[in-house]
């Protein structure tokens, strides 16, 4: 929660500088934050790789669990599909591209703005941290009416990290672990999802 | 963007390697959170010169609170499914409700 407060001040921040356009020319250059970017994406990477505790984890689990973050895909898709028609300005594709953050809103916003624009890019930001506030609040009760996986499916790639306190806390430990895999399975589909269905579908 | 795909397959498999040195791997976890801090200020400052977001702010609010609604719904829907015929009796044992 504090990482998201630090990260939305950041971002107001600049927004505010940008409406006073009291910019120095270089900041105004866009090119810049492609290699940003870049480099972004490098180090996820590493930090995915050199993380030991979760691909041990992969070693020790039954087949199933694998059906859980295609669980949160297939749910995700399809609830935002459905809820698509209430948003006639965006395009389908648009809409599952927003989902596909799976509240990993800081790489995927920077992916969207990337691929398809700011105006989009600022509704996957907002879209995706929404939806890992709204784990943080509501796992408590949701556990209660849909099961001891209802904050691993809000949470979707948070899960692994910032939402996974209070998952582990309201469905009990032994579900942590299946929030952690779940989490770093969607954190590293979230760009090649993206990517996939703004460029091909 | 495919070499940004790239890019990410080739940071994990760098972390493979760096995985023996916790140091390296606590500098790479702050450098990740700068990086996204300036990104975000970056889309932060593209954004403030973007006049039609700033007047459609309000907008693209409500979008992103419908697109989140149905993303949460569909996946907590689909695996209340899951856990009601595969996993409700698998963790029972270690399972407390008491909050």
């Amino acid at each position: 929660m504090k990482n998201s407060l630090i990260i939305l001040a950041f971002f107001a921040t600049g927004v505010i500088l940008g409406i006073s356009k009291n910019l120095p020319d270089l900041m105004m250059q866009d090119d810049f934050s492609m290699y940003a970017l870049y480099v972004l994406m490098f180090l996820v990477g590493i930090g995915i790789g050199a993380d030991r505790k979760s691909w041990s984890i992969l070693r020790t689990m039954k087949i199933k669990i694998i059906l859980i973050p295609i669980g949160v895909i297939v749910g995700t898709f399809s609830g935002a599909a459905l809820f698509s028609v209430l948003i006639p300005d965006l395009r389908l594709k648009e809409v599952l591209a927003v989902s596909a953050g799976f509240g990993y809103y800081s790489l995927s916003s920077l992916f969207i703005t990337e691929l398809s624009g700011e105006m989009l890019g600022v509704v996957a930001l907002l879209s995706n941290i929404l939806r890992e506030i709204f784990t943080l609040l509501a796992t408590p009760l949701l556990v209660i009416y849909f099961g001891k996986l209802a904050g691993i499916a809000s949470g979707g790639a948070t899960s692994m990290d910032t939402t996974l306190p209070v998952i582990s806390r309201y469905s009990g430990k032994e579900w942590s672990i299946i929030a952690v895999f779940s989490g770093v399975i969607l954190t590293i589909l979230v760009p090649f999802l993206v990517t996939f269905i703004l460029k091909y579908f | 963007m495919i070499i940004v795909l790239l890019l990410m397959v080739a940071g994990i498999l760098t972390g493979f390697v760096i995985n023996r040195f916790p140091l390296a791997i606590k500098i790479n976890d702050k450098l990740i959170s700068w990086a996204i801090y300036v990104l975000l200020f970056l889309l932060g400052i593209s954004v403030g010169l973007n006049k039609t977001i700033i007047q459609n702010l309000d907008k693209i609010g409500v979008q992103a609170l419908i697109i989140t609604t149905g993303a949460i719904s569909g996946s907590v829907f689909a695996l209340w499914i899951l856990y009601r015929f595969l996993f409700r009796e698998e963790n029972n044992e270690g399972g407390t409700n008491e909050k």
